[in-house]
């Protein structure tokens, strides 16, 4: 592997783009895309639909062209290189990546034989992954589910030992049960000390990645660790429970100092001001009181920390 | 008053059941989740409660009608969308509304008032005369859900319609389907996201063809002594046998 | 290369994996030679004819019996009046009229211009001109028989209708027309539209992606794609010929080296066919309709299978010298069923190789090793 790269320190990250953009006719896919992606790191690339997770995996794996910009991946140039990287690196476009009238075992021989190599050779990467779905080797691919389609995606892309690894959206639409397992397996691959770039519009994901990124209309909104993203969040963030949850949101939402109000599942999330000088400040003590006043009773108010969901909003807010 | 009742359903491919007896009944105006993993019967289901698919054995009525014997009234009298397919992109905004509008039986006059009506609610009066392909995402799938109940439906069906949707429009969309319920329709909705599971009055969780769990989310998180409805599901769907279909 | 060989299995896994591609490219052409070479004839038989016959002499009465006794004509009625021709022909009981001149006979043997009109159906123009020219045939021969009997004189002056040769179809007999046809539908079918079909596929389903981001050469997934394709042509060319001689009683009049090299050369053209058409579409039904629309369908109406080449408008005439298949249809008739050697077919082989080497040329530029 390492012996193709041009510059072999450890320090070279495995993947470098510079101010990549892409555009499909008037509308713009990415927009000045710069970021890093260290060896050995669990690299995630969070957002919604349509936000160009896609497009940047397809030009990183030299798949598309940049309308402007620069990326390498392991030292190699996507655009003049591209021969290079295809040897090296592992790609997954999740949805459709697999032959659904194969089996489960010919799927996998024919990655390896893809990249020169056989199942045997390299059976101990994919072991703990491949061995779940081994008992079922001579299924069709089309005939399992979700959930075990993309552990065989999986294993497929890590048949050949690659270097590094583009995972483009593997949990969409699987449940939460097999999305879990799969990112289990994927922080255990670290120790293999494969690079591991993955997409998914996930917000709870990505807090299992070492840094992420947040993509939002082709722009990186940030660009850190999980946990440096939630402590620049820079708002007070206050969760109440309490009955009537519908009603609730609406009068939250009235109140003054709250900026802004979403429902979290089984609570509310109120976003306020947090600094004791300004004017419309809110606590959750201060926020609890008002509520009681108004003849909420049965109230959980309390002040939490944000999550990349919130963080994502609160990014996103107009 | 019950908008579905399900009784005993059941259906099998070949020797494979993919849908092993299940009853459950729900009423007027709830918001009913539907859970379960990939593979553990929910789509077969909802299928056959829209009247596309022919029961191997059990009974079924949706909107008053039965779903073996009276498909047809059934599929008029409910409303659908999915995050696979919602509306023709290369329509535009109001074509599309027309185009269902037409289908389900509204007259025209009403169609016209009402589509201004809509796109007002919706912010989108702007975009009109837009495809729908050039909207973002987030904006087709609320207008999606507007077109699938434009024809106030009794019940309307929602198959994973939030999908890689950005967080503020999910929770946008759950709004909307909120008023829908306070409108009366019922709203029938499957989906991945655990805190969506939140905002049903009730849920139930299928695993291998069964439903193993049917309650509302705090009970259900006091039955399984769970935090989250996430971890309802993990402890219920771990137990699934069927680890490969 | 054992890569190579995994993924041509793979690529017969595809086609044997789904019943249909299966069914199409194994069954359909035995199902073809046997419809088209037994089921249907451009023969017409049993046309209800009618006579209108003022004179109700010796000739005329020779000459109808002859209609009346061959296959292709069933007597119907005498005609009372030249008026009533319209209406039988409206109600469509009758496909044929022959009316005699006033004092046949006589005026055969001796003024000469015994006058016979035949009137066929004409809004069938192919229909007609085959009645016609068994009419005028059967007539031709009572005169043959009348000169065997000195009954008239040659060098005298005759009265009735020029012969009329069948060009196309001289012995009569459809199905030496068929198999060329056929031929060149089948291997098209399976060469151009299969292959440019089974490569759009795995861009449509994504995993062309897939195998691009990889070592392999992008030329060699192409390659392993054709070889089954290739391998089924041959079987196909095999059944072809072995229906057709043994089933069908059409011999090779010619030499089988050349015919079977003659071949090959269309599968080459038609395989680089398939691959252009398949790099210019990214879904399958768009490549199953060009190469259906494009390739097929002017195929099937060059096999004249359906009428002859010659009668078709001169603006698909001209059209057709563009598509590889017209010319092999040529150099496959005067190969199997004329019997001829590699100098007739020179122009065709040269026309063929020519369009081959462009073909590939094209596609190989065409081909994208990204998405875009």
């Amino acid at each position: 592997m390492s012996q193709l790269t041009p510059n072999n320190t450890p320090d070279t990250p495995a993947l470098s783009c510079r101010n990549i953009s892409k555009s499909y006719g008037k509308v713009k896919a990415l927009h000045d895309i710069t970021f890093d992606v260290q060896q050995g790191e669990i690299f995630g690339v969070i957002g919604p639909d349509g936000a160009g997770k896609s497009t940047l995996f397809r030009i990183l794996a030299t798949l598309l062209l940049p309308d402007a910009g620069e990326a390498t991946v392991e030292g190699f140039d996507v655009v003049k290189d591209y021969k290079k990287i295809r040897k090296i690196v592992g790609y997954m476009p999740g949805r459709f990546s697999l032959y659904q009238d194969l089996t489960v075992e010919e799927n996998l021989r024919i990655f390896a034989t893809l990249f020169n190599t056989t199942i045997e050779e390299n059976y101990h990467l994919v072991k703990d992954i491949y061995s779940q779905i081994e008992p079922f080797k001579t299924r069709r691919a089309g005939a399992l589910s979700g959930g075990m389609k993309q552990k065989l995606a999986l294993s497929c892309a890590l048949i050949h030992k690659p270097s590094i690894l583009f995972l483009d959206e593997p949990t969409t639409g699987i449940d939460p049960v097999s999305r879990k397992e799969l990112w289990e397996m994927l922080r255990n691959l670290k120790s293999q000390g494969i690079t591991i770039i993955v997409s998914t519009p996930y917000m709870d994901e990505a807090s299992l990645c070492d840094r992420i990124a947040l993509i939002q209309n082709g722009s990186f909104l940030r660009i850190d660790t999980p946990d440096n993203i939630v402590k620049s969040f820079g708002k007070g963030l206050i969760s109440v429970k309490g009955e009537n949850m519908g009603e609730l949101l609406k009068r939250l939402r009235e109140i003054p100092g709250v900026i802004s109000c979403f429902a979290f599942g089984d609570s509310h999330h109120v976003t306020a001001e947090n600094s004791s000088n300004q004017l419309n400040s809110l606590t959750a003590d201060t926020l609890a009181e008002n509520l009681k006043k108004q003849g909420y009773t049965n109230l959980e108010v309390k002040n939490i920390e944000p999550g990349i969901e919130d963080c994502f909003m609160e990014l996103t807010a107009k | 008053m019950k908008v579905i009742e399900v009784e005993n359903l059941t259906k099998r491919f070949g020797s494979f059941t993919a849908v092993d007896n299940i009853s459950f009944s729900v009423e007027k105006g709830e918001i009913f989740g539907f859970l379960g993993a990939n593979g553990a019967g929910k789509t077969t289901a909802m299928r056959m409660l829209c009247g596309l698919l022919v029961p191997t054995s059990g009974k079924g009525v949706v909107a008053g009608y039965d779903i073996q014997h009276q498909s047809e009234k059934v599929k008029a009298s409910i409303g659908y969308m999915s995050q696979k397919f919602a509306l023709y992109e290369d329509l535009k905004v109001w074509e599309n509304i027309r185009l269902y509008a037409g289908i389900y039986g509204v007259p025209e006059k009403e169609t016209k008032e009402r589509t201004d009506m809509l796109l007002a609610e919706l912010g989108f009066e702007k975009e009109k005369e837009s495809l729908v392909k050039s909207l973002p995402l987030g904006w087709r799938q609320k207008l999606a859900f507007s077109v699938s109940i434009f024809h106030n439906p009794e019940i309307v069906f929602l198959d994973e319609p939030t999908g890689g949707v950005d967080p503020v429009t999910r929770r946008q969309f759950w709004e909307m389907i909120y008023k829908a319920s306070e409108r009366g329709i019922t709203v029938f909705v499957t989906t991945h996201y655990m805190d969506e599971a939140e905002y049903c009055n009730r849920v139930s969780i299928m695993v291998d063809g069964r439903i193993d769990a049917l309650d509302s989310p705090s009970a259900l998180r006091r039955e399984f002594a769970a935090a989250s409805m996430d971890e309802v599901f993990r402890h219920l769907a771990r137990k699934s046998k069927n680890n490969g279909l | 290369m054992r890569e190579f060989r995994i993924f041509v299995q793979k690529e017969f896994f595809h086609i044997f994996r789904d019943r249909w591609t299966t069914l199409i490219l194994l069954v359909l052409p035995v199902l073809m030679i046997i419809l088209f070479g037994f089921g249907i004839t451009t023969e017409i038989r049993n046309t209800k004819f009618a006579v209108y016959d003022p004179s109700r002499d010796a000739a005329t009465q020779e000459i109808v019996n002859k209609l009346e006794s061959s296959d292709y004509f069933t007597l119907d009625s005498y005609l009372s009046s030249p008026g009533d021709i319209e209406q039988l022909f409206k109600e469509g009981r009758v496909g044929f009229v022959i009316v005699f001149g006033e004092k046949f006979y006589q005026s055969m043997l001796h003024t000469g211009d015994a006058k016979i009109q035949l009137i066929a159906d004409g809004t069938d123009p192919n229909t007609a001109s085959i009645l016609t020219n068994y009419a005028t045939a059967l007539i031709n021969t009572y005169q043959q028989e009348l000169f065997a009997s000195q009954l008239i004189a040659e060098g005298g002056k005759r009265g009735i209708t020029a012969e009329t040769r069948l060009l196309y179809n001289p012995t009569l007999k459809s199905a030496y027309n068929i198999v060329p046809g056929i031929m060149g539908m089948i291997l098209m079918l399976i060469c151009a539209i299969m292959t440019s079909v089974s490569i759009a596929r795995e861009k449509e389903l994504g995993t062309m992606e897939v195998l691009l981001v990889s070592p392999m050469k992008p030329f060699l997934i192409i390659l392993s794609k054709l070889v089954p394709y290739f391998t089924i042509s041959i079987v196909n060319y095999i059944t072809i010929l072995l229906l057709s001689v043994f089933v069908l009683k059409v011999p090779i009049a010619g030499s089988l080296v050349l015919l079977t090299a003659l071949s090959l050369l269309f599968i080459f053209v038609s395989l680089s066919f398939g691959i252009l058409i398949s790099s210019l579409v990214e879904k399958q039904i768009v490549a199953l309709l060009i190469s259906g629309m494009l390739l097929m369908m002017p195929a099937v109406f060059l096999s004249g299978l359906m009428f002859p080449v010659e009668s078709m408008p001169q603006v698909l005439q001209w059209f057709s010298h563009i598509l590889p298949v017209k010319w092999f249809i040529i150099a496959v008739r005067n190969v199997m069923i004329k019997g001829l050697g590699f100098s007739s077919i020179i122009k065709e082989v040269a026309i063929l190789t020519g369009m081959g080497i462009i073909i590939l040329m094209a596609s190989i530029k065409k081909f994208k090793y990204r998405l875009e």
